[in-house]
Order: C-alpha cells, then sequence, then structure tokens
C-alpha cells in the first residue's frame, strides 16, 4: 500500500507487524530506488515494515514517484543481487560494571548473569530501523527469556557504545545520550562518525562477540 | 564582510532548508523553521533562496558591523535599532563599520532571520550549514556571544528594499488555521476524534521548541495505541497517549511509533512555527493537490521574480 504523506514524501507500507523477511525486502528497494533516484531523490527511511521516500517537488511529483516505487517493489521479488546480509560481529564487554542493567536483566529472566551473556550473544539479530539518534540501530528479536522492558525513569546519560536491551529489541547507544534501555555492556565499536555516517544498515545482520574488559580497553584504544 | 555577536539571545543557529538524503542515517533533516520568512530575507538581498541565514529566536538580539554590508531582517514583529534609532523590519538594513543592529524581544511571532549578502559563510556538516542543537556535535550546536559572522558576497550595491505589505506576515491572528494532509494512521483514528482536532482550538505550549511543538486543547479519546516505528516527515502531526497533539518541527527524529492522523504542509508548519506559548491555532484537512499548488507557487515565486527598480514591487521573469 502506498499513500503520499505530504507534499514531498510518500510512505509504502508492505505489513502491519514485525516480520523478520521485510528489512532485506526494504533494503532491496532502496537499492533499486538508488539506483534510478539521480537527481529526484531525496531521502529513503525504511523501518521494519515501511519505506518512507522523500523527492524533490520542483523535479517529479508523487504520480511518478509512486510508479517507480511500485516498480522497484516488484522488482524486489526476483533481487537476486543480494545476497546473505552484511553481518557485523561487535564485540561487547558484558559485566555488571559496564551494564549497571545486567544484574536486573538477569532477576528479570529468573536466569544466571551467564546465561544471560550466553543467550544475548548466541542470537544473531536483523536491522529493523535506524533512527532516535544518529547511527542508533534497532535490532532484533532477542531471545523471549531476556527480553525486558524500558525502564520506568529513563537515564539522563546513557554512555556511547553501551549494549542495551528493550522489550525483544536491542541496540548500541552510537553517542551519548539519554535513554531508558537496560545497560547491559559496553562495546568499543563506534557506530557512528560524522565522516563514515552509520555504519549499520537495514536489513545488515548483527552478532554480538563477548570480550574481557582488557580486551574491550584495548580495541577502545584506553580512550574510555 | 562580517558582523559581530555582542548578544545572541535565546538562541541563535545558522540555518539553511536543512539536509538531504541523511535521515535515513538517523540525522535529524534541520532547515529554517519557517521558510516563508526565511526565503523572504534571502530575497530582500537576491542570495539564493537556499542561502543559510540567522535564525533568532525570540530576538534579545545585537551585533555589530565590522564592515560595510547590507542585510536583511525578516519575521517575527521586534523592534529593531540601528546605534539606538528605530528601523522597520521586513526589509534591506545599510550598516556601516561598528553600527550596533539591536534586535528587541519579540511582540508577535517567535523566529527572526537574519539574511547576510551572499549568505552566512560557515562550516557545511552533513552537506548544510544547519545547525541541530540536540545532536551535540561540536562547534555546530549555535551560536553565542562573541561569535563572527562572515558573509559570501563582497556585494556592497545592495538597493533599499522592503517586502511588499500584502507579502508579510504579522503573526498576530487570534486562530491561525494550518493546512492538515490527511495520511499515515488517518483511517484508524476514531472518527469523532478527527472532528475534535479539526473542529476546537488547540493553544501551543511552553514544550515548543524545534524538534516539535505541544499543543493543549481538547484530547482525542481513543489515542492509546501505539504502532511499529515509521518514518516520519517534517510537519507530521503525532498523536501521544494524552491525546494532545505534537507537531514534529525540522530537528525531529526519523521515525516513531505514535499514531498520526497526517501532517502539516511545510508552508503551515512555518506559521505554526511562529506561534507563541498561549497562541491559538486550529487545524483543517486539505488534499494533496492543493497542498501541492499552495507549495510550488511559492516556491517558484522566490525563483522567478525580480525587483522592480523601487525596491517595493516584484515581477514575474
Amino acid at each position: 500500500m502506498i499513500e503520499q504523506v505530504s507534499v514531498d514524501s510518500l510512505v509504502l507500507r508492505l505489513a502491519d507487524s514485525i516480520d523478520s523477511a521485510l528489512p532485506a525486502r526494504l533494503a532491496s528497494i532502496c537499492d533499486l530506488l538508488e539506483v534510478n533516484g539521480d537527481h529526484w531523490l531525496v531521502d529513503l527511511v525504511p523501518s521494519y515494515t515501511t519505506l518512507l521516500v522523500t523527492w524533490d517537488p520542483l523535479i517529479t511529483d508523487y504520480q511518478a514517484v509512486r510508479d517507480r516505487v511500485l516498480d522497484c517493489l516488484s522488482k524486489s521479488d526476483s533481487d537476486t543481487t543480494r545476497g546473505a546480509a552484511r553481518l557485523h560481529r561487535i564485540p561487547v564487554w558484558y559485566s555488571t560494571n559496564s551494564g549497571p542493567d545486567l544484574e536486573a536483566v538477569a532477576r528479570h529472566a529468573g536466569i544466571t548473569i551467564d546465561e544471560v551473556i550466553r543467550i544475548h550473544s548466541e542470537t544473531r539479530y536483523l536491522v529493523y530501523a535506524l533512527g532516535f539518534a544518529p547511527g542508533f540501530a534497532f535490532l532484533g528479536e532477542t531471545d523471549e527469556r531476556i527480553a525486558m522492558p524500558r525502564k520506568q525513569t529513563p537515564r539522563a546519560r546513557v554512555p556511547a557504545g553501551s549494549v542495551a536491551i528493550a522489550n525483544r529489541q536491542t541496540a548500541i547507544y552510537p553517542l551519548e545520550s539519554p535513554g531508558g534501555w537496560q545497560l547491559i555492556g559496553l562495546s568499543p565499536v563506534r557506530l557512528f562518525n560524522p565522516q563514515n555516517l552509520s555504519l549499520l544498515k537495514t536489513g545488515d545482520a548483527v552478532q554480538f562477540c563477548p570480550v574481557t574488559e582488557a580486551e574491550y580497553r584495548e580495541m577502545a584504544g584506553g580512550t574510555s | 564582510m562580517s558582523l559581530h555577536i555582542l548578544d545572541a539571545g535565546l538562541s541563535c543557529t545558522v540555518q539553511d532548508p536543512g539536509r538531504r538524503g541523511y535521515r535515513r542515517h538517523g540525522l535529524a533533516s534541520g532547515g529554517a523553521a519557517d521558510l516563508h520568512a526565511f526565503r523572504w530575507a534571502n530575497k530582500l538581498l537576491d542570495n539564493n533562496p537556499g542561502a543559510a541565514c540567522l535564525e533568532i529566536v525570540m530576538g534579545g538580539f545585537r551585533a555589530v558591523a565590522r564592515h560595510h554590508i547590507t542585510v536583511a531582517v525578516t519575521g517575527a514583529d521586534a523592534s529593531l535599532k540601528v546605534n539606538g534609532r528605530p528601523l522597520a523590519g521586513w526589509s534591506t538594513i545599510k550598516l556601516k563599520p561598528d553600527d550596533e543592529l539591536e534586535i528587541g524581544m519579540s511582540r508577535a511571532g517567535r523566529l527572526i532571520y537574519l539574511a547576510l549578502p551572499g549568505g552566512v559563510d560557515g562550516p557545511e556538516l552533513f552537506g548544510s550549514q544547519s545547525m541541530v542543537a540536540r545532536e551535540q556535535f561540536s562547534d555546530h550546536a549555535g551560536l553565542e556571544a562573541g561569535a563572527e559572522v562572515a558573509c559570501l558576497s563582497e556585494e556592497p550595491a545592495i538597493p533599499r528594499r522592503a517586502v511588499p505589505d500584502s507579502h508579510r506576515r504579522h503573526y498576530r491572528e487570534d486562530v491561525c488555521e494550518l493546512d492538515l494532509l490527511p495520511g499515515y494512521q488517518y483511517r484508524e483514528f476514531d472518527r469523532y476524534d478527527l472532528l475534535r482536532l479539526t473542529h476546537s482550538n488547540y493553544r501551543v505550549t511552553q514544550h515548543s521548541d524545534r524538534m516539535g511543538y505541544r499543543l493543549s486543547g481538547p484530547a482525542l479519546e481513543k489515542a492509546d495505541w501505539q504502532i511499529l516505528s515509521e518514518g516520519m516527515v517534517v510537519g507530521a502531526v503525532q498523536i501521544p497517549g494524552d491525546g494532545q497533539p505534537i507537531v514534529l518541527m525540522p530537528d525531529c527524529q526519523t521515525i516513531g511509533g505514535y499514531p498520526k492522523p497526517g501532517a502539516l504542509s511545510r508552508q503551515d508548519l512555518g506559521r505554526l512555527a511562529q506561534r507563541l506559548p498561549g497562541d491559538s491555532i486550529r487545524f483543517r484537512f486539505t488534499s494533496p493537490e492543493d497542498m501541492q499548488r499552495k507549495h510550488l507557487l511559492s516556491e517558484l515565486f522566490f525563483r522567478h521574480t525580480r525587483w522592480e527598480a523601487n525596491g517595493c514591487d516584484l515581477r514575474w521573469r
């Protein structure tokens, strides 16, 4: 379903509930649109089941963009060039020092801290969306056993690199910011910098690898 | 040629039309909140329609000229003075070295645009000079007292000009009517809630900034539902659980999970952006065709009109 939502944007809606097949499909549609988007395409914001397409209204209009999007949607069915999702292995120092909520997550789940770490790092996640802050990727889905709601009162400051859980989602805070997710560890990987922009893209795959505090400090370059 | 800021007021940022193509990385688009006053400030100086200007919130701004320079001021109604001598807004202002330009506190309207010849010269980040304070990239959050603001053109010969009265906005309407394009979850909202939204006055609250304007009025009653986060346009009207609308401004997040009955046109977003806490607005639904027509007419006007020699009329070319 396609619908115009402003003078320069439309939303393509593929489903109403989370589906692990959709991030790759949306990424494929984005690639196809970018290949022939040259000058009229301004931006693409994929998110879970939808894609927001923004164009330059002085160059083209809704009807023309809608036709392009429908064309790319049908081609994305048979897009075999994409292959497997790009996999990122992201090191995480899991501990009660680096993850002040790790103990609470274990208690909430009724399992040990080591089991939380094992379950969180065994799952392969998909990037469903980017947003909230520059480079902030919503990864899903966390194993039901370690799912935990957001904190009642968000923290005023969450350090950059914090790895966190909220319900069945997990994420890494790219920059220091306020945040209400449950913090379980720290990663030395910087998910966003102004030169290279966001490390993760919708449709990518992520796996977390536990590292020791010493390894974390070495990878972080002694700055954290 | 440059200005030296003595007092930046509540908030003073550099704004152009905003970033293009970076929302996919989770970056805000940024950009002038009121495109109408922004375009007019540039038009007065024959700048490129997208040249960067200063966006000054509520006034309280003072700067001293370093050289001979002609600037233009549009937007909120605030007293304007050069060396203590009052001047009219929505016009060009000629400054000599050491002249002090003072913009008083706004009496109506919120945002003032100050244009410099050729546009403000400054660092670009993500293809734009727009400053997005909440992203906290160093040196790109806002201007403070002591800052030097340079311009891109050395053109000294800008004639005296004033925006024709019929094109000025005075921001004094009791109730400002805003065009809302139905979209997103429009069909899923309760019919009575949609009627409530378009047949009531909403007031702008104190909790209004470049991320979003929180409104207060008759609450939508069946608003306590959420959706999977989806891409949001600047101008989207989101309804959180308390049923009070929040209109998203240029520094807003890129995705969100509150239901939305639609989005304001980019033109009328500027009208809302100019409203002060306590000011009233009313939504009215519009059609995509109508929104498109108004948008194009306005954008083409700024690109394809030329000043007459008298400095107060324009004609299409």
